[in-house]
């Protein structure tokens, strides 16, 4: 194999995976474009550990459950003679589930055979962000990722848009849930008994035009997005899964994009989507994404164009989307474009040094650390994906004390020599080969490995 | 103090119309600040509800626009802490009501950078590139601030510090600057270090990096003695306190940046308590740990604190409220000639509110950034009109924003 083949091998699973596990860039080398192109095919894979956690249908009612106990609870020790109880709030009994998930996801991302179609979940759960700042999302960002994130990203687009719409996930965390239309059925009754006005909240109608479709620039107006917000109205949750509550609905036409909607009821909004997925803005939005995500922070326009062209091309099928990104030769032209986000970072490393994945909290730990906790990305637009964002000092410094941390923990128990050319293989330098050789100690060697500048970068 | 008498708008008049005849003399008077001054910007993101923050409880459609999440007058339960006859603080808001009544905090109200739509990320852009359009620029204001500044003030290192591990657009820009965020893990040894410093020295940006992170952590770990606070908001407490104990450090840098997160409240705000009440008083409580930080050098700092844009006037359908336009911006710190609030209050009737919605702004937010800069770190008016905030010099800066005589200037 040439010179040329083992750098791209190196960029195929570094850039487009999580990062080489030992003997992987061997096995890659000899087609680095067809190890990506075949991990395409076979079906979105799921968690390995999937079947043993729940639904987000059984965590929301049980939550609901829970309080409703506790409300009865609170009445019951009111009175006379009552044995005073203490049940936990649903915060509380989120958490394990929060911390099982991010255990799932992080071994899934460890120890996958497909590592491409990892990455891919990840970026879709990103660019459809929920953030566990919100307390219902604890429980169910990793439900969400499971149900409407992982089984759609190898399909079409618009099923993908439809499913995380519909996800109560995302109906509570972007307060849509109990969002009614001024017109509403449910409206009108409240004003005529004097009741507060249950009214509208626009929250997730303009994320969806601004982060999940259109892109902050397409144009759109104040209208555009009010009248959105009418469709969606009625979108809602019920018993833990998504219900359409026709209470809820703004009766009557609605215009978007110029464009006017008479639909009754559910299929108003729906029909909406559907001509977001297909707008054009939305193509060179996701595009432009998916090459700053896979080929550079500020990406030739040539490669946005052609990955853009691939999905209108397509009718938002993702498959030649991806098959265009990995055509394109500006993804291998130059190694090591991207500097790893704090998850990245830590899932290369243990996937290099084989490390122990599935203790409790083995992933969460580092995540925190070094400043991305799972799915809490404090807002809808989900984690930045530049280097400007990444690079800073002070994060420097954590991943370098981290590194300190693992290589101490693990001491002689592995040979860094051998690893930087197995993990790193075309991209490892000279100057970093030499450093590694000359350590110290077995401890400083692991350090110097994980700290070095080829290994901060994808 | 009795303002009950007192007409709104003539008072909003007077406490304005006082200000603008020294527009210009001050800039000159005050061209070269002494190294001495500090400055620090908090940055609020999410969009801080300004009229829950500030309610203009005076203000006759107030009451009614906001329901439920009001904020009751000064005097009664959960009432505002008063500041005129028309505006009061949070009742979450001690600090800044004691630093209101030592005259050292000014307030400002119906504020907006120039951004007029209602995306955070695109409006967190313009209030940190100081342009009048979101991406217009790659560097932020503060570091082209610092950048303009006189050479002396700059002869000793970093200028400036980023309190977090990343450096935010606000930042980034041709003045040095180091960033730094609180670190758990035990000191590496120097051998390890040197080793990897080594390994960076053909690699600009790592090489820079690690040596800002190296000197700023240095000051952060003979700064804070009394050990890290676990509980809600400790994060904030504790960033804050570490940006005062590097400004109020001698030779330390001058200009402080900090984020913080948690201001979009769609659903569920609050009132006097609640979300947004809980939240606001993590941040009081930081600010007075900033000021004991600083200790005397308190005296020659201001710290200013705004956010993106506001949020709509009247509560929405699941007692939030959703992204407005105009808000408020606080002027704090022994520097400050403060006591007072500056607006030209729109008034909150429908036909006042920008698009039917939104309070409407009568104040650019670089007008009061450009009064801060200018006077207190003697920023030349030109370059605060051409390089800090391009194409701005139409936006008069604030005048008076520092006392004449403060510390600052002796």
């Amino acid at each position: 194999m040439g010179m040329t083949d083992v750098v791209a091998a190196a960029i195929a699973t570094n850039r487009f995976g999580l990062g080489a596990r030992p003997g992987e860039l061997a096995r890659v080398a000899p087609d680095p474009r067809g190890w990506l192109a075949a991990q395409l095919h076979g079906g979105a894979p799921s968690l390995p550990a999937g079947s043993a956690l729940e639904s987000s249908a059984s965590i929301l009612v049980q939550a609901a459950k829970l309080r409703e106990d506790r409300r009865e609870t609170q009445r019951g020790a009111a009175a006379p003679g009552a044995v005073p109880r203490v049940i936990q709030g649903p915060g509380a009994w989120y958490r394990p589930i929060y911390l099982s998930e991010v255990q799932a996801r992080f071994s899934a991302a460890v120890v996958s055979e497909r590592p491409f179609i990892e990455r891919l979940v990840h970026f879709w759960s990103n660019h459809f962000a929920v953030s566990i700042d919100k307390a219902v999302v604890l429980g169910v960002a990793g439900a969400y990722e499971r149900e409407a994130i992982r089984p759609q990203v190898l399909g079409r687009f618009e099923n993908l848009l439809l499913a995380v719409e519909r996800h109560p996930a995302m109906l509570l965390y972007l307060d849509n849930a109990q969002s009614a239309g001024p017109a509403s059925p449910l409206a009108r009754r409240a004003s005529a008994s004097g009741r507060r006005d249950p009214g509208l909240n626009e929250n997730l109608a303009r994320e969806i035009l601004e982060l999940h479709t259109l892109g902050v620039s397409a144009g759109y107006t104040q209208a555009d997005v009010t009248g959105f917000a009418r469709m969606l109205t009625g979108w809602s949750v019920s018993e833990g899964e998504f219900r359409f509550r026709p209470g809820l609905h703004e009766p009557g036409a609605q215009r978007l994009l110029g464009r006017s909607y008479a639909q009754p009821g559910y299929e108003q909004g729906a029909a909406a989507l559907r001509d977001l997925a297909r707008h054009p803005a939305t193509a060179g939005h996701l595009a432009r994404k998916l090459a700053c995500h896979f080929i550079a922070d500020d990406p030739p326009p040539a490669a946005v164009a052609r990955i853009s062209t691939a999905f209108r091309e397509h009718g938002g099928e993702l498959l030649p989307v991806y098959r265009a990104l990995i055509e394109s030769p500006e993804a291998w032209a130059t190694p090591l474009a991207k500097y790893k986000t704090p998850a990245d970072y830590v899932h290369s490393a243990f996937r290099g040094f084989e490390l122990p994945h599935d203790g409790p909290r083995a992933g969460l730990a580092a995540y925190e650390l070094l400043g991305q906790r799972a799915w809490s990305p404090g807002s809808p637009a989900g984690w930045p994906d530049r280097a400007s964002d990444w690079d800073g000092g002070s994060a420097l410094l954590q991943r370098i004390e981290w590194a300190d941390e693992v290589g101490t923990r693990l001491g002689d128990r592995r040979d860094a020599q051998r690893l930087a050319h197995s993990i790193l293989g075309g991209v490892l330098s000279d100057q970093a080969s030499n450093a590694i050789a000359r350590a110290a100690s077995g401890a400083q060697a692991i350090t110097l490995l994980l700290t070095a500048p080829e290994f901060m970068r994808r | 103090m009795n303002y009950d008498t007192l007409d709104r708008r003539r008072f909003l008049a007077t406490a304005t119309a006082a200000a603008l005849p020294l527009v210009g003399r001050l800039a000159v008077a005050r061209a070269a600040a002494p190294p001495d001054a500090r400055f620090a910007f908090v940055l609020l993101r999410g969009a801080l509800d300004g009229l829950a923050a500030v309610p203009p409880w005076g203000d006759p459609d107030y009451r009614r626009l906001r329901g439920e999440i009001a904020i009751a007058p000064p005097g009664e339960p959960g009432g505002a802490l008063p500041l005129d006859a028309t505006f009061g603080l949070h009742p979450a808001l001690a600090f800044l009501h004691e630093s209101w009544r030592a005259r050292e905090l000014l307030v400002a109200h119906a504020v907006a950078t120039p951004y007029r739509e209602r995306s955070h990320f695109d409006g967190q852009d313009v209030l940190e590139n100081g342009a009048a359009r979101p991406h217009a620029l790659a560097s932020g204001w503060l570091n082209r601030a610092l950048a303009v500044l006189p050479a002396v003030a700059r002869s000793r290192g970093d200028a400036g510090v980023a309190l977090g591990q990343n450096l935010p657009l606000t930042m980034r820009g041709p003045a040095p600057v180091a960033s730094w965020s609180p670190s758990r893990l035990a000191a590496l040894d120097d051998d390890t270090l040197d080793r990897i410093a080594e390994l960076y020295a053909d690699d600009p940006l790592l090489s820079r990096r690690l040596a800002d992170a190296l000197m700023a952590d240095d000051v952060a770990r003979a700064a804070s003695m009394d050990g890290p606070q676990r509980r809600a908001g400790a994060r904030d407490l504790e960033v804050l306190r570490a940006a005062g104990a590097f400004l109020g450090r001698d030779g330390g840098p001058q200009v402080a940046m900090l984020d913080t997160i948690g201001w979009d409240t769609h659903a569920n705000e609050g009132g006097a308590q609640g979300r947004l009440g809980a939240r606001l008083g993590v941040l009081d409580a930081g600010l007075r740990e900033m000021k004991r930080a600083l200790g005397a050098r308190w005296s020659s700092t201001v710290v200013v604190l705004a956010t993106e844009f506001g949020r709509t006037a009247a509560v929405n359908g699941t007692r939030g409220t959703d992204h407005g336009t105009a808000t408020v911006a606080f002027v704090l710190g022994g520097a400050v000639q403060g006591g007072r609030v500056l607006a030209d209050w729109p008034g909150l009737s429908a036909r006042a509110l920008y698009q039917q919605r939104d309070l409407t702004p009568t104040l650019d937010l670089r007008a009061i950034l450009k009064g801060a800069l200018g006077e207190h770190l003697g920023v030349p008016a030109v370059r605060l009109d051409t390089e800090v905030f391009p194409d701005s010099a139409a936006v008069r800066p604030a005048t008076a924003v520092v006392r004449a005589t403060s510390d600052s200037r002796v």
